[in-house]
């Protein structure tokens, strides 16, 4: 067993811990077990990340060396609803830095915080790849596009 | 019975975000309850590439191109089109004209387009692998297993003149050869699907609309150069082409087109799929090889080539999504063929993201050569809001600016590359008046500075310096010697940095510089911004010969900066003027001003 430490215990779901089992002796994969536990946990918590180099047997520096160099991977808990904002050129040409100040405004948080109930969270992302629809919002899997300042509000009220 | 209507719904990402999963059910909900069921096929197919106008729906036989569609249409379009036989023409494109002009060819979007990458995209159900097949889908893979030694496939690469389609432009046959020559047990076909530049969206749309494709050419690649694994490397940012890709493997093994003796042949090979993680430097590909291998993305120097030492230090090719979807045409169609579209020195077609500030955004598929004028004004329909042109950029965060003087340049390698521009991957991003070039090219360097993995001090340095020093100048604080310095930087980086990330990181200061160097002086000595973007520059004003005071920028100010009577001209207080530009924005008669 892991020595113990001061900090809650986790657990993995039996899923989870099957597909590290498959993965476990497959070259390179850690990048693919830390999306697996990232989606259990929407982000990577430090427990998770001890677990994971306890089963892998890998120093725990090695993994914080991954998940702190790819944007994608997430060591703080976001709000119950991540709103991302996409800043890609297309949708920064067509106004997305004023949606984000709409939204920095409304929710009283700045980039990457939380709000304080814990419903919101907002980031800013690269290209969701709906450059069509530039400026775009994305809420989980809603995706607003063609966006003006003056319709936030309304979305975030249907969140509320 | 056999179908009498087929009914083409537009699957991709940009259709798909609104609503084109409802419509689609919808339809079939519809369908069933008319009857009509068992004679007309409704199909979610890959992306049509007219995303402007999007949800698209396209009825066969007659051809009919209904656009932005929304679920609660789908009922009338069964109903009517289906059951009656009669066209929706609400939703036709262009309504206006006589019937004719709603047919898919008479659209001017797609009348310069040519498509090869993109073939199946729109035509078929990307989730059925039987719809591939029924348009000459694995014939490619079947003539080379059966016809061919591998000398000839390469042969035929050469022939065809085929470039990677991923930046560099690199002849595929000849990577291709490097691979097949170096003895090695073991060898690895990699796609790199990581598409990182922002405001592009053609591999994901390939591999959303036609998985199969790819799939195929990685095998023709792995018997070609003697692999017997590849490797998708695609960004966790794309469910749906992930999705896609998976049902596509799938299917592919059930039918003995991928695994242990690719039908019924010697030849074995098997692919699996890699995430990205949202690294821009990943799809550099020394840096992406290091992410497949777990690691941080960390370029590292060439040579050694991957082609000759890559994948956990094994011979690997590796193409872009769009370099693999030429390749089965390639092989079918003949080398001699391919070289037919095009130009001197680069053959085949070319996909672009179209976007920015034009009328039609989308995704649209030319043969090299295409001038840019075309693109822009003849499929792309101008720029939108009847705004001037500015600028054009082409090859995402390492290309370059592209002025109304070099509009009718025929697009390839060469004349991208001969405007400090380049090829890029395809995204292509149009600005207008309105947009300020200084502003554009700090969020370009933004971009790179946040994704510089900081290994190389040209790159993580340089970039930093180049960042903060347009800051200074969009904020009024720049002075005449930081031009000078900046073209020093940036050359430095260009020459010194480690991987083309850095090296190609300044290209949009060194293009704006040198044809936008006006707007720079603008903002360094006048302290102004002609386009009235950069907040510190600028003030706004209310023009009294137009102002007939209707209050409602007085209301809608977050200020209260602006004061004024009913049918008196209102002013603004320029102490408490935050700039936000919502005056601006709300008055109706022009009266706002920004200078
Ligand atoms: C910073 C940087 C980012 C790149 N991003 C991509 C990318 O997103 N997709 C891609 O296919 N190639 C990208 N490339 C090019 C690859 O390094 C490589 O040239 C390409 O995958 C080779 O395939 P091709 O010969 O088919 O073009 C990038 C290169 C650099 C320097
Ligand atoms: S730039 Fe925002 S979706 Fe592409």
């Amino acid at each position: 067993m892991a020595e113990q430490r001061d900090t809650e215990q986790i657990t993995f779901s039996d899923e989870l811990v099957k597909y590290i089992e498959t993965w476990k002796h497959k070259p390179g994969n850690l990048i693919m077990i830390l999306h697996r536990v990232q989606e259990e946990f929407r982000f990577v918590p430090r427990e998770a990340a001890d677990e994971v180099a306890r089963i892998l047997d890998v120093p725990l520096a090695k993994i914080y060396g991954v998940l702190t160099f790819y944007h994608y991977f997430k060591l703080t808990k976001p709000g119950k609803y991540n709103i991302q904002i996409c800043l890609g050129t297309a949708c920064y040409l067509k106004g997305a830095d004023g949606l984000i100040e709409e939204i920095e405004n409304l929710l009283g948080v700045s980039e990457g915080e939380v709000t304080e109930d814990e419903q919101f969270s907002f980031e800013s992302v690269r290209c969701v790849g709906c450059c069509g629809l530039a400026p775009v919002l994305v809420i989980g899997d809603e995706v607003f596009g063609k966006l003006t300042k003056d319709q936030i509000p309304g979305i975030i009220a249907k969140y509320q | 019975m056999a179908f009498t209507n087929y009914i083409l719904v537009c699957g991709g990402t940009g259709c798909e975000s609104a609503k084109a999963d409802q419509i689609y059910q919808n339809l079939l909900s519809a369908a069933n309850a008319e009857g009509v069921h068992e004679t007309v096929q409704i199909v979610k197919t890959g992306c049509f590439g007219f995303c402007e106008q999007g949800p698209i729906v396209k009825i066969l036989p007659e051809d009919s191109f209904y656009v932005q569609v929304k679920p609660e249409d789908s009922e009338e379009i069964i109903k009517e089109h289906i059951v009656k036989g009669r066209e929706v023409k609400r939703l036709l494109y262009d309504k206006s004209e006589s019937k004719k002009h709603a047919r898919v060819e008479d659209i001017q979007f797609y009348q310069k387009q040519f498509r090869i990458v993109l073939r199946n995209c729109g035509f078929i159900n990307p989730e059925n692998i039987d719809e591939y097949i029924a348009r000459d889908g694995y014939a490619a893979l079947e003539k080379v297993l059966f016809e061919m030694s591998s000398d000839a496939v390469i042969e035929e690469l050469k022939k065809s003149g085929l470039r990677g389609r991923g930046g560099a432009g690199f002849p595929t046959w000849l990577k291709w050869n490097f691979t097949k020559q170096v003895d090695s047990e073991q060898k690895y076909i990699v796609c790199n699907a990581d598409e990182g530049d922002p405001g592009a969206y053609m591999d994901r749309s390939t591999l959303e609309g036609d998985p199969h494709s790819i799939l195929e050419a990685m095998a023709i690649a792995g018997f070609t150069c003697g692999a017997d694994t590849g490797y998708i490397y695609i960004r966790a940012e794309y469910p749906l082409a992930i999705g896609r890709l998976k049902i596509a493997m799938e299917q592919a093994r059930a039918y003995g087109l991928l695994g242990e003796n690719i039908l019924g042949s010697e030849f074995s090979f098997d692919i699996e799929i890699r995430l990205g993680a949202g690294a821009f430097v990943c799809g550099e590909e020394t840096a992406l090889l290091a992410s497949l291998e777990g690691n941080r993305g960390m370029p590292w120097p060439r040579p050694p080539f991957p082609a000759v030492k890559g994948l956990w230090d094994k011979p690997t090719v590796i193409n872009n999504v769009e370099t693999w979807a030429n390749v089965p045409m390639v092989i079918l169609k003949g080398g001699e063929w391919f070289t037919q579209i095009g130009t001197e020195d680069s053959k085949g077609t070319k996909v672009f993201a179209l976007t920015g500030k034009i009328r039609n955004s989308g995704l649209v598929e030319v043969p090299m050569g295409t001038t840019l004028r075309e693109i822009i004004y003849d499929i792309g329909g101008g720029i939108a809001n009847d705004k001037d042109f500015k600028a054009v950029q082409t090859g995402g965060p390492s290309g370059g600016m592209i002025t109304k003087d070099y509009l009718d340049t025929p697009i390839d390698y060469k004349h991208l590359q001969g405007l400090g521009s380049m090829m890029g991957s395809g995204g292509m991003i149009v600005m207008d008046e309105d947009d300020c070039i200084v502003d554009v090219t700090k969020f370009y360097l933004g971009f790179t500075v946040d994704e510089s993995c900081g290994k190389c001090s040209p790159c993580r340095v340089g970039g930093r310096t180049l960042y903060n020093t347009l800051d200074r100048i969009t904020k009024g604080e720049g002075t005449m010697e930081d031009i000078d310095k900046m073209r020093s930087c940036g050359y430095a980086m260009q020459k010194a940095s480690l991987c083309g990330l850095g090296q190609t990181a300044p290209n949009p200061i060194m293009s704006s510089l040198k044809y936008f160097e006006k707007e720079y002086l603008a903002h360094i000595k006048d302290r102004s911004c002609p386009s009235g973007r950069c907040k510190e520059l600028i003030s706004y004003f209310i023009l009294a010969d137009k102002c007939i005071g209707c209050t409602a920028c007085a209301r809608k100010c977050p200020v209260s900066a602006i004061t004024g009577e009913r049918r008196k001209i209102h002013l603004i207080n320029q102490d408490l003027c935050i700039k936000c530009g919502i005056c601006y924005e709300v008055c109706k008669f022009d009266a706002v001003y920004v200078g």
